[in-house]
């Protein structure tokens, strides 16, 4: 292993050094023809939204040295064209719609939906009170149950919710964090009971605990305790469910937080090194978990900007991972992601105009080389989606890989001056923010000490401050605006949920074996305060005998209280 | 009463402004250029951290005497948590803070809101200007009231 101090510095040293002389030919051009054309474009400004300044025309001269050896070909290090030798040829992306509302059954049914409808994989949306580890029936609750996706309290909510649905064929992505090891303990029980063996069950749970911190700001504990668990679902899953990815490292939030792209790329990136370090200090060989870190990535409006984000962070991974942790395995240098389209981007204005900007995210994360895809529905800034609105963006993604022939040849775009100078831009760009945060005593001070929010509230400001002027554009909001818009029809989540959950709460409370809760609550808190024990087992347990989620929070809440953020702004 | 036409009622003392998300609700982008763009207008902002509950937010702003609370949720529960802070403004007597809203708030549930004297109600897209100036004209009127003279 590389010494870890100089390592980020002396790369960025020599993407610095790459050669920027130019080309002669290009000069010549910009001299005798394009000077003298002027026809308006000075005085206008060219910046993508890392703020990286955009020149007219990209030549073969903005393109140092062997770019062979750094583009190279899909399947083999470093991986920029793509992970995969076929790409789409071989295999579609999967087309996993995010969904979740309201009642299990509710949810259950619109899973099937998709199902019928062609999506490939599923995935699972939860409400707030679920996501901060809440219980239906809490006060704070009130309100709020099957609001933002599907309330789960017990492994009862979790049996309804996958009812008619074989775990051992489908996989399912669940967008939980700071319980994703509760959840995944009763995805496993579910899993159990319909008979299919833990090394069947295939899917992913979010559970990255540092963008938490840095954007989501869905936290229950202070970071070591939520960092141990991730740990024990890591050793957990490599040992006993080898097709689970326990962790997905995103970047979507931190971009839809205000994020640039690069500061997406980089903050992410750098979470990402964290988990390794941490696998490594579970004692792990970095080969035997590595494989199973995946990513998930934003696809914003800025169409090349993101593509070369999602190239750059191929090859990004992949370079560290062989060159500071020894990976040896390809698999382990192959960052595999998924993408969703910007929700940000979505105007509540003139919503049917979302499709296009869906669109288009969705053909950059395409062309960005993506391992699945979810499109964000029209409506969506205004409410959870409707069905019809969901089939459109499913859509969407069908055009695009049947009609349009974009996915027919490997990374499309490789090659392109343009796109392969963005790219080495943007990894030039992420390195310096990796040896600024090591300076900054590595990721997680860096969040402790607010230094990467404030980053993003700054970047996020100053974006709306250039919204405000009119030097960016939203369409329908800040340009061509419209008086007066009919309302658009949408999903509207009734009381009922609330009502039902909270009385099939009841139920499970009062039908359950309460010595049996007992001591598996006992047993688990005896686990965590013994750092050196692996919790899933216990964790299984303990929801097998539908304890609540709130139940198993409560234990760490009082073990380890929560965490007051630092100030931002 | 216009934004803008008495502001000799903040000459000693700027607007003082709560930014609040009081449900179960992280989404903070918003709140962040929100405190951003009112501390640039000149008022001085507080920003009642994480998951505060309603209970937390009205202490806060009786404690710090603010002008105006401003809630915003993206989560839906508007309806629920918004009237949480109103009833219990209502129940402790206080007539002299203001109490404006945002987030995503369908349009059918801004005149039911408004009932509740909870103002804006502003979406995605709004002009900061737009939200400055209803805060403005906001704190004129609970300021007013403050030194007894609406």
């Amino acid at each position: 292993m590389v010494e870890p101090s100089s390592f980020w510095s002396e790369k960025l040293k020599k993407l610095e050094e790459r050669d920027k002389s130019g080309d002669p030919q290009y000069k010549k051009w910009k001299t005798e023809v394009l000077d003298l054309w002027n026809h308006g474009s000075e005085g206008k400004e060219f910046t993508n939204s890392s703020g990286i300044p955009i020149k007219e025309l990209y030549v073969p001269g903005d393109l140092d040295g062997d770019l062979n050896e750094r583009v190279g070909f899909p399947g083999t290090f470093p991986f920029t064209r793509g992970i995969y030798p076929d790409m789409y040829r071989g295999r579609l992306w999967t087309m996993r719609m995010f969904s979740g509302f309201g009642t299990p059954e509710d949810t259950n049914r619109r899973l099937k939906y998709l199902i019928q409808h062609g999506e490939s994989g599923l995935s699972i949306a939860f409400d707030m009170p679920t996501l901060y580890g809440y219980d239906c029936s809490n006060e704070r609750a009130e309100g709020e149950v099957g609001k933002c996706g599907v309330n789960v309290s017990t492994l009862k909510d979790m049996e309804v919710l996958f009812d008619g649905i074989d775990l051992g064929k489908v996989s399912t992505s669940m967008t939980i964090n700071a319980p994703a090891i509760v959840l995944l303990a009763m995805y496993m029980a579910v899993a159990k009971k319909q008979g299919v063996p833990l090394d069947r069950i295939s899917g992913t749970v979010q559970a990255d605990i540092l963008k938490e911190y840095i954007a989501q700001k869905e936290w229950i504990f202070p970071p070591e305790v939520h960092l141990r668990m991730i740990r024990d679902m890591m050793v957990f899953c490599t040992e006993n469910a080898p097709r689970w990815n326990y962790i997905s490292i995103s970047g979507y939030h931190i971009r839809e937080a205000g994020a640039s792209a690069v500061q997406e790329l980089a903050f992410t990136l750098a979470d990402g090194f964290h988990y390794v370090e941490m696998g490594l200090n579970a004692g792990l060989s970095v080969d035997a978990f590595a494989p199973r870190l995946s990513f998930f990535f934003n696809s914003s409006i800025n169409f090349f900007e993101e593509i070369a984000k999602m190239r750059a962070a191929r090859r990004i991974w992949a370079t560290v991972l062989k060159e500071k942790y020894g990976a040896r395995n390809q698999r382990s240098m192959m960052l595999k992601f998924h993408t969703q389209t910007s929700g940000y981007t979505l105007t509540w204005q003139q919503p049917l105009n979302n499709i296009i900007r869906t669109t288009i995210e969705a053909m950059a994360g395409v062309l960005g080389g993506t391992q699945s895809l979810h499109t964000n529905s029209y409506d969506e800034a205004w409410a959870l989606p409707s069905e019809k609105a969901v089939k459109v963006a499913l859509r969407t993604q069908q055009i695009i890989a049947e009609e349009s022939g974009i996915a027919d040849t490997v990374d499309p775009l490789g090659g392109s001056y343009y796109v392969e100078w963005l790219t080495d831009e943007m990894e030039r760009q992420a390195y310096s923010y990796f040896d600024r945060i090591e300076k900054a005593g590595g990721i997680l001070n860096a969040i402790k000490i607010g230094y990467i929010q404030k980053e993003i509230a700054n970047t996020s400001y100053k974006r709306q401050l250039r919204i405000e002027e009119g030097k960016e554009i939203m369409v329908g909001v800040n340009k061509y605006a419209e008086e007066n818009e009919p309302p658009i029809k949408i999903l509207r989540i009734s009381k009922k949920a609330q009502l039902s959950q909270r009385k099939r709460l009841s139920d499970v409370l009062a039908s359950r074996d309460q010595d049996k809760v007992r001591r598996s609550l006992e047993r688990l808190e005896d686990a965590m305060k013994d750092e050196s024990i692996n919790l899933m087992p216990y964790m299984i347990d303990a929801v097998e005998s539908y304890a609540t989620i709130e139940e198993i929070s409560n234990i760490g809440r009082r073990l380890y209280g929560g965490w007051k953020e630092p100030v931002i702004v | 009463m216009a934004a803008g036409k008495n502001l000799s009622l903040f000459r000693d003392k700027p607007v003082k402004v709560l930014l609040a998300k009081p449900g179960i609700d992280g989404h903070d982008r918003g709140m962040f250029v929100l405190a951003k763009a009112f501390r640039d207008a000149g008022m001085d902002v507080l920003y009642a951290g994480l998951l505060p509950t309603p209970e937390e937010v009205v202490d806060t702003a009786i404690n710090e005497d603010v002008d105006v609370i401003a809630l915003s949720l993206l989560n839906g529960a508007h309806l629920v948590v918004f009237k949480k802070v109103a009833d219990l403004m209502k129940k402790r007597g206080i007539d002299d803070i203001a109490i404006v809203g945002g987030g995503t708030i369908p349009d059918a549930d801004r005149p039911k809101l408004e009932k509740l004297g909870i103002t804006g109600n502003y979406g995605p897209g709004t002009p900061l200007k737009t939200i400055i100036d209803h805060i403005m004209m906001r704190a004129e009127e609970a300021r007013s009231r403050k030194l007894g003279i609406a």
